[in-house]
């Protein structure tokens, strides 16, 4: 049976779409059987970053409306054969996700796959709340920056109540994802470092990723960037996070500094 | 060599921008159609259910978005088995094929 791993932060634009897709794409790549399921109802961008948008015709509420079946919803990606989406609805309000509704879809959903992955809509209105009410797992992701930090901490309060997982007294497991990670300014001393989020958000680190400008432009290509940025540093940094969350041990390594693209070019001349 | 020309790399914004563009129109357009896959999925499937008896589980939707128009794809698996109150076509069907 598989896992349920709820992706979520708080605040929006820290990076949560992006880390699903990331996260998704590197399990499906390692293997493994992977739903990504889009919980922004209304609001819905996880199909954008997959380059699925064109496909997307019943959702997630149709599903738990019965309004169309599962196998009908469930896209399968273009690129990585084990590699699934469910959109969530654009139009319909968020009230028509009923808990019993979504509960009976999640639980074909792991009968169906290794991993499902919910992406969280910001906040912590309805809609996240449903994100995480059936979480095994919970992957809350940070940027090193004091309101993203705060909101998380909020979320960690709920992570921990608010599971079903939680009030029928089972453990739900807690990682930390630190995403938009600049070395640079956090040599200068301009940014929070990873010790310093860490002592408010004490979580097992899953993952620190570096601040790219890669991740923009996977965006634009409509492709997860551990599939179309395989060499860059944020795509390595997501494949060991993935590894992590199957169990795997990994060194974690924290961000360095970028060559400079002038030692890029001498290394390139040398090789 | 090349590495003393200037290289201008393809950008990839201007697949977001046609993306973008794209996504817009369809979105726009869906706005008072909002359920139309999933009424035409209903009335499709209300359809050939007063012929034939189909299974819900055999039935398969699916839209796939093209520049100006969606292809639609419906699957569904009609056994040889008619409803009874489709015997009229049946009756039909003999009349036109049976000799006198």
């Amino acid at each position: 049976m598989g896992k349920v791993i709820v992706v979520t932060s708080g605040k929006g634009g820290v990076g949560k779409t992006t880390s699903t897709a990331a996260l998704g794409a590197a399990l499906a790549r390692g293997g493994q059987r992977v739903v990504v399921v889009d919980f922004d109802v209304g609001l819905r961008n996880l199909d954008l970053v997959m380059g699925a948008e064109r496909r997307v015709g019943f959702d997630l509420t149709n599903v738990v409306q019965g309004t169309a079946k599962l196998s009908e919803a469930l896209l399968k990606d273009e690129r990585l054969d084990a590699l699934y989406l469910l959109a969530a609805s654009r139009t319909r309000g968020k009230e028509a996700l009923t808990e019993d509704g979504v509960a009976g879809v999640i639980s074909e959903l792991r009968d169906q796959f290794d991993w499902v992955v919910c992406d969280s809509p910001a906040g912590i209105e309805r809609g996240a709340m449903l994100a995480m009410r059936f979480a095994d797992e919970a992957i809350i992701v940070v940027n090193p920056e004091i309101s993203s930090v705060r909101d998380s901490s909020r979320i960690l309060g709920l992570v921990d109540t608010r599971p079903l997982k939680v009030e029928t007294g089972g453990r739900l497991d807690k990682h930390l994802l630190i995403t938009r990670f600049d070395p640079v300014r956090v040599a200068r001393r301009e940014m929070l470092s990873v010790d310093d989020v860490r002592e408010v958000l004490p979580v097992p680190l899953l993952g620190i990723i570096p601040e790219s400008e890669e991740v923009l432009r996977a965006s634009n290509l409509g492709a997860p960037i551990t599939v179309c940025g395989r060499e860059s540093a944020v795509s390595r940094a997501y494949i060991d996070a993935a590894r992590r969350i199957k169990g795997d041990w990994i060194e974690m390594t924290v961000p360095a500094k970028d060559k400079s693209r002038f030692t890029k070019w001498l290394g390139g001349r040398a090789a | 060599m090349s590495r003393f020309i200037p290289q201008t790399p393809m950008g990839s914004a201007p697949v977001a921008r046609a993306r973008l563009q794209s996504l817009l129109e369809y979105d726009r357009s869906l706005i008072s159609h909002a359920d139309l896959l999933s009424v035409l999925r209903e009335e499709i499937f209300a359809l050939i259910g007063r012929h034939a008896v189909i299974d819900a589980n055999k039935v398969h939707f699916m839209v796939v978005r093209g520049n100006t128009a969606s292809t639609l794809t419906v699957d569904i698996e009609v056994p040889f088995r008619v409803r009874p109150t489709a015997t009229r076509y049946a009756h039909d069907g003999e009349n036109a094929f049976s000799y006198p």
